[in-house]
């Protein structure tokens, strides 16, 4: 058996991969629901009626897609241009602890709302962006793999929360809880629905979708990052500056997940603690795959990801069911994914 | 004689598409076969079927009598038969003697022989004259050498049959010579080859018999003693084909001057004090072996880096800014050595190869943005003017053979009307019908009255488009020949950095001067 490249991957192979490969997952995911004495058609019934079922579970839902829309573009953006940022994690903390700092300083609280929400939004976006700038240049220096230094700096970003938070920025009336300070009022993100946490960062977010598509399809920066990516020899032949273009790149990819950080922190929290994120940055990179690396592709991935989470929790308790199955279904439809992909690319010969 | 090898009524379809077609082709013992043709002709997809790449779909090959099973790829292995790549399979890090003998002994074993493996290896290259040292890096080898492991490593195995695929493709014309000779010793020592080539000149030197190939069918066999260089080209192409003429040169003023320029280490090797003048309406060609600093002396000009000493005056300005964007706004046209890894990204579109080395410009961006429609339009007219086949727009340019690829890349230099172009190995790897094609727009550039810097490694090429003739050679740059003077001989002194022949020639045409 021997794989070969098909010369026209057709575009509707591409839009079929993902869909296939959750499938593929589902059934999998469904083997083991079994196994652990349920129907599956009923668990996932119950996932389904779970997430979609109620005013407060479409909010729930749409609530947890929000960070994963962006960790999953910052993750997406970096891959296209082969920067291997595996730390959305570490970047979405510094988020969140940037916008708190930032919010200790008496002149926000008493700034008018907007002006403070944006001021936060790009103080989140940049704590991020530092973070990745540090290994970028790394590996432009010295040709220091990213993969293993922006890894590792999630461990130092999250324990550097865990400081602040105990120390500096504990928030004094919290009993003894290691929480920050909260976030001042003036930098609340204001909520879309009534007696739901969903907030106007989900707005934030496929507007954010919207712009990198449009980054990339259409300006110059978004051709030479492709470029750079795919083949950084022949783009250095043609000009592209390979180091600003990665450097930028590293400034929307880390800015994404921070911000990610930031909402997350103004709309749903109020304050960080070192649980903010439920691996919202790794799942980031699962979502990104999902999407084929395509913005708009992010939303649904980030999407379905959501579902099987929210409604997962709601499944359990009816089933008693671990409601850790959403955690083996997204991992699983990473995987099918992956073969899918190569699939839609490569056609299998005898 | 007896035949070692037969291939009979060989047929391989992929889908639509013949590859092969009934092809019948005999070995016999001490023999070798040249089989020649073009790129596409289904040379390659022959010899995998031989190997057991892939199945055919009717025919049969026979190795010393018995039927081979069909799809085994290790079965031509075991029945005799070698093959030494055109792209070669060394690990680097490890010795000779390594390489040949990876793969031969069985993994469970603890220890390696290596006495024995080092007593067959120095008995098999004193036999047929392959002189390699077994305990060198192959590392710090040169190609020659790589190419002399490489067939030790099929000999080593037992290969009485040997099948080079293009095996001077990376030689210089001082290594093929020995490389010939080689293969003589080879053949009196019993071996038989097979030989896969679309030069014509190493065809007529080195093989008993020619098997021509086109469009997947054997379209003539001749002995090599009865046939003429010119007969075989046709066969080949399947008309006749003429490289292009070269008019005399009108040379205008000076475009390009190079003054002591040296650089250290980028592109693969220094350069040292070289110094070059391109006129108006000529060519100078740079011929050279790879590796002596043609890459690097590309690339500098070409805007990838900056010399450490030395300038580049561009039309009477020195250059002082050394990047990709200030390079083509002075006017240089650059087509790359390598096709493929530099010249264009495979998974982007022809209409972003097209314009991305120019995408600054305002004719294909404005403030930022992509102009996408203008974009598509120059990509169509180039597509048109240089007939570049099987291109769309938004098609990924992979799927483009590599003339049509050269033509692109010709086409979206040319359109640009550059003053000065600098042509790293254009033709290397064209077949001859394209290649015909790529000396006519180098030539027009020229009669237009652009300065055409031609760096080859071929010694034909050069001296049919070059007015003008230097070699490089460890980074330096020999005098410059008159092409009506050069010739292969004086050339090769050049190349290997007898520089007194032409030091003479260059005074000479000096004083005529």
């Amino acid at each position: 058996m021997r794989f070969e490249r098909r010369d026209h991957p057709s575009r509707l192979l591409t839009v079929l991969a993902p869909v296939g490969a959750i499938a593929a997952a589902l059934i999998v995911a469904g083997v083991l629901i079994a196994l652990a004495g349920a129907n599956p058609l009923r668990a996932y019934a119950l996932i389904l009626k779970g997430a979609f079922g109620s005013r407060l579970g479409v909010s729930e839902m749409l609530t947890r897609a929000t960070p994963l829309i962006l960790t999953g573009l910052a993750a997406a953006v970096a891959f296209r241009a082969r920067l291997w940022n595996i730390g959305g994690e570490g970047q979405f903390y510094l988020g969140a602890l940037g916008v708190t700092a930032i919010g200790m300083v008496p002149a926000v609280s008493a700034m008018p709302a907007p002006l403070a929400i944006v001021l936060c939004l790009v103080v989140g976006a940049v704590s991020g962006t530092v973070l990745l700038l540090v290994p970028l240049g790394l590996r432009l220096r010295f040709g220091v793999d990213e993969v293993v230094t922006t890894l590792l700096l999630n461990f130092v970003a999250v324990l550097f929360v865990s400081l602040m938070i105990e120390g500096a920025m504990k928030d004094p009336l919290a009993f003894g809880w290691p929480q920050s300070v909260p976030v001042p009022d003036s930098a609340v993100l204001p909520k879309l629905m009534d007696r739901t946490r969903l907030h106007v960062g989900l707005l934030i977010a496929v507007a954010m979708a919207v712009a990198v598509w449009w980054v990339q399809a259409r300006t110059v920066f978004g051709i030479r990052a492709r470029a750079a990516g795919l083949n950084p020899r022949a783009a250095a032949f043609a000009g592209v500056p390979l180091g600003r273009t990665l450097i930028m790149v590293a400034c929307l990819s880390g800015g994404l997940a921070g911000l990610a950080g930031a909402i997350e922190v103004m709309g749903v929290k109020g304050y960080v603690t070192t649980d903010l994120s439920p691996n919202y940055g790794y799942s980031g990179i699962v979502i990104a795959m999902l999407a084929n690396l395509n913005p708009i592709g992010v939303i649904a991935a980030a999407v379905f990801s959501a579902i099987m989470f929210v409604g997962a929790d709601s499944m359990s308790r009816a089933l008693s069911i671990p409601s850790y199955i959403a955690d083996v279904t997204v991992a699983l439809s990473l995987l099918t994914m992956l073969v899918a992909i190569f699939l839609a690319q490569y056609r299998v010969r005898r | 004689m007896t035949r070692v090898l037969e291939l009979s009524g060989v047929t391989k379809r992929f889908g639509p598409v013949t590859a092969n077609e009934d092809v019948s082709l005999h070995l016999d013992q001490g023999e070798v076969v040249a089989l020649l043709g073009e790129n596409g002709a289904g040379k390659t997809t022959l010899m995998s079927i031989l190997f057991g790449h892939y199945t055919a779909d009717e025919g049969t090959v026979r190795v010393e009598g018995a039927e081979l099973p069909p799809g085994r790829s290790r079965a031509a292995i075991r029945a005799g038969v070698g093959m030494v790549h055109q792209h070669f399979a060394l690990a680097p890090n490890l010795t000779v003697l390594e390489n040949v003998m990876t793969g031969t002994e069985p993994l469970w074993r603890l220890r390696s022989d290596r006495a024995a493996g080092r007593a067959k290896l120095v008995a098999l290259s004193e036999k047929f004259g392959l002189r390699v040292d077994p305990d060198a890096r192959v590392s710090d080898l040169s190609v020659g050498e790589c190419q002399r492991v490489e067939i030790l490593k099929a000999l080593y195995n037992d290969a009485r049959i040997l099948i080079l695929d293009e095996p001077t493709a990376v030689l210089t014309a001082q290594e093929a010579e020995g490389l010939f000779s080689t293969l003589r010793q080879m053949t009196a020592g019993g071996l038989s080859l097979i030989f896969i080539s679309h030069k014509l000149h190493e065809v007529m030197s080195a093989s008993d018999r020619v098997v021509v190939l086109r469009r997947g069918r054997v379209v003539a066999e001749r002995r090599t003693t009865e046939t003429t260089k010119e007969e075989l080209a046709e066969l080949m192409v399947g008309r006749k084909v003429e490289r292009p003429a070269r008019p005399p040169a009108v040379p205008g003023r000076v475009l390009l001057e190079g003054v002591d320029l040296s650089v250290g280490g980028k592109g693969g090797a220094s350069l040292h004090g070289v110094s070059f003048r391109l006129r108006a309406g000529e060519t100078l060609g740079i011929i050279g072996v790879s590796g002596n600093g043609q890459t690097t002396l590309a690339g500098l000009v070409s805007g990838l880096y900056a010399p450490d000493s030395g300038a580049l005056v561009v039309d009477g300005q020195a250059v002082t800014v050394f990047d990709v964007p200030h390079a083509i706004a002075a006017g240089i046209g650059r087509i790359p050595e390598d096709r493929n890894a530099e010249g264009t990204i495979g998974d982007m579109a022809t209409w972003e190869n097209t314009v991305l080395e120019r995408i600054w410009s305002p004719e294909f961006s404005s403030r930022g943005m992509v102009r996408r429609a203008a974009a598509r339009v120059a990509t169509d007219r180039i597509i048109e003017r240089y007939d570049v086949r099987g291109a769309t727009a938004d098609a990924r340019i992979r799927l483009l053979s590599g003339g049509n690829m050269q033509k692109l890349i010709l086409g979206r230099v040319l359109e640009a009307g550059p003053d000065i172009l600098v042509a790293a190995q254009p033709s290397r790897g064209l077949d001859e019908g394209a290649i015909a094609g790529v000396h006519e727009r180098l030539l027009d550039a020229r009669g237009r009255g652009a300065g055409v810097l031609l760096i080859s490694e071929d010694l034909d090429e050069v001296i049919a488009l070059s007015d003008r003739i230097r070699a490089i050679v460890g980074g330096r740059l020999s005098p410059a020949i008159p092409a009506e003077r050069a010739n292969a001989q004086l050339l090769g002194l050049m190349m290997a950095g007898d520089w007194s022949a032409a030091e003479a020639i260059e005074a000479e045409a000096a004083d005529a001067v």
